[in-house]
């Protein structure tokens, strides 16, 4: 097991717009990448236990092999700017994810399996 | 056709500042464009709604001075997006007005275009009664009458069409309002006759700066060179480079999607671009998607004011008191609220956004373990200045003197950093208007005005 800022070469939170919060979790190389993908670790779910939101008001959550990235986007209680805002920009929002477990790939297995099976 | 056509952005954000020597460099690959995007919601409402820009006026002169003069010098075109940061008729005006010295200064002639990006409220109230309006995400509330008349000036983001329109006509520079982020370079991409895809698609990095290069920033240039079939892209300072992951990544920052991106009636799909290293630090991209969608909408954006605010930001190292200090604050608050009965429970909100307990993420924080120390802010939003004062004072005393269960440090409970310690803000804005609006085409609402500049003089 390894935590997602260990594995992450970008782990960031921005408005996507004043509504809106984007959380943004980047790496480095496409094994990584697939590794955290097949793990199935970073759901709707998750999310919403981890920030206390309700999973509908998580609008995305996309990965993205080319831009070896997984995306996730929710909407804002108060928007930018306004009373009871606590961060304008929404770049202070995504430290919650440092912690998420991510088990040990799996990757090879899964290549053999699939090798098996043709 | 041409050919090939290089557009060179200097920053992300026009008065961030870039380095000269790299856009001296950008310089010496003859561009065919200097472009700029001047525009952002992410400062808040306030930009936007007390008409103030999100730049200095001094930093804006500084980065305008260097791109007209090589604009100029070079007699290729300056264009500029969402003026002043918002992109309004005061926004737009303040950014010609430090354009037009300048050129005084500097005894220069130039041919300008002004495209106005405001939406009149009768057109939108219109929309309204016509159901030609809709929210812009699940969390924004139906768009009404009273809501328009109390926001302070309505803009709409605009795409690359009424650019493509003032370009044809030859101007040396180009003032936009409110334009989506990547229209400006869109508009130049498509009048040369580029691929309208790839022409967003390159308008989507570029907007940006260097930031979708390693070490990426938007204080720094980008050049783009539109090509038949692909772009490609590269950073002007040699300790930058853009890589196949770094591009195909950029389109993640600020955007709700990593791939699909909708603009002023078109989708951009780049879930099959391909991303090809070429040298270096230059990255080539081909194979971006678009579609024009069936009916046209423009964003819509405003901002009204909905309070005034005081607020006062104190520190705590007691460790009795921070054992306790969500259910005190709001034993304070019950006694101020009680004191001030006469007021009306709607005109005022009190808020305490305590640093070091959960202070940056409020209810979403999921760690409350108690901390050494903690800074507060007493913040009180209300009708008026006088009322947020008063209240704001009271919760300061209150909260000073506040005999809670177990104390022990009797003479205070607060560490205040500054006298005095109440700061009056000012009014507090919200952005009231963000909404899509169904129009008939991208140039109905976007009218574009001509003006000359000779040896310095407005002619």
């Amino acid at each position: 097991m390894e935590r997602l800022v260990d594995l992450a070469v970008v782990l960031r939170s921005k408005n996507s717009g004043p509504f809106s919060i984007t959380l943004d979790i980047l790496f480095d190389n496409i094994k990584t990448y697939k590794r955290v993908k097949k793990s199935g670790i970073i759901s709707k779910k998750r999310i919403a236990e981890l920030y206390r939101i309700k999973e509908e008001d998580i609008t995305e959550l996309v990965y993205f092999e080319k831009g070896l990235g997984i995306k996730i986007t929710f909407n804002r209680k108060i928007s930018s700017g306004t009373v009871g805002d606590r961060d304008v920009y929404g770049a202070q929002q995504h430290a919650p994810l440092f912690e998420i477990m991510i088990p040990e790939g799996e990757i090879a297995d899964e290549d053999s399996k699939h090798k098996n099976a043709i | 056709m041409t050919k090939k056509v290089k557009i060179l952005a200097p920053c992300g954000i026009l008065g961030y500042g870039f380095p000269v020597a790299s856009f001296e460099q950008g310089m010496r690959d003859n561009p065919d464009a200097i472009i700029v995007d001047a525009g952002s919601t992410d400062a808040g409402p306030h930009k936007l709604g007390a008409g103030v820009a999100i730049v200095s006026r001094q930093a804006c002169k500084k980065d305008l001075q260097r791109l007209v003069r090589a604009s100029l010098g070079n007699r290729i075109p300056l264009i500029i997006g969402s003026a002043g940061g918002s992109g309004a008729k005061k926004h737009t005006e303040w950014t010609m007005d430090i354009i037009n010295e300048i050129l005084e200064e500097d005894q220069l002639s130039a041919k300008i275009k002004v495209i106005w990006a405001d939406i009149p409220n009768e057109r939108v109230i219109q929309s309204i009664m016509d159901d030609e309006i809709r929210p812009m995400g699940t969390n924004i509330g139906k768009l009404t009458e009273e809501i328009i008349n109390e926001t302070n000036g309505i803009v709409a983001q605009m795409g690359a069409e009424p650019i493509i329109a003032a370009l044809k006509e030859n101007p040396d520079i180009i003032i936009c309002g409110r334009a989506y982020d990547p229209s400006p370079f869109a508009a130049f991409g498509i009048y040369h006759g580029f691929d309208k895809a790839l022409s967003y698609h390159l308008g989507k990095i570029l907007e940006c700066g260097a930031l979708c290069a390693v070490p990426g920033t938007a204080k720094d240039c980008i050049m783009g060179v539109l090509e038949e079939g692909s772009f490609s892209v590269y950073p002007t300072n040699p300790i930058r480079k853009c890589t196949v992951t770094s591009v195909a990544a950029h389109t993640f920052y600020e955007k709700d999607h990593p791939y699909i991106l909708q603009g002023p009636g078109i989708i951009l799909n780049l879930e099959n671009s391909n991303f090809i290293q070429e040298d270096e630090r230059t990255v080539k991209v081909t194979d971006s998607t678009i579609q024009s969608t069936e009916k046209y909408y423009i964003k819509l954006e405003g901002a009204r004011k909905v309070a005034y605010r005081t607020f006062v930001i104190g520190g705590i190292r007691d460790p009795l008191l921070l054992a306790n200090l969500e259910n005190i604050e709001k034993e304070v608050e019950d006694g101020v609220r009680e004191y001030f009965s006469e007021m009306n429970k709607a005109d005022f909100n009190i808020n305490f956004i305590n640093y070091g307990l959960n202070g940056v993420m409020g209810e979403l924080e999921p760690d409350m373990s108690i901390p050494k120390e903690v800074g507060v802010v007493f913040e009180v939003t209300a009708k008026t200045q006088d009322m947020a004062s008063a209240i704001c004072s009271s919760i300061r005393s209150s909260f000073m003197h506040y005999g809670y269960e177990g104390r022990k440090s009797t003479s205070g409970n607060l560490a205040l950093p500054f006298a005095p310690s109440d700061i009056d803000f000012g009014p507090v804005y919200e952005f009231s208007v963000y909404h899509l609006m169904e129009v008939s085409d991208g140039m109905e609402m976007f009218s574009i005005e001509s003006y000359e500049v000779k040896n310095g003089k407005i002619s």
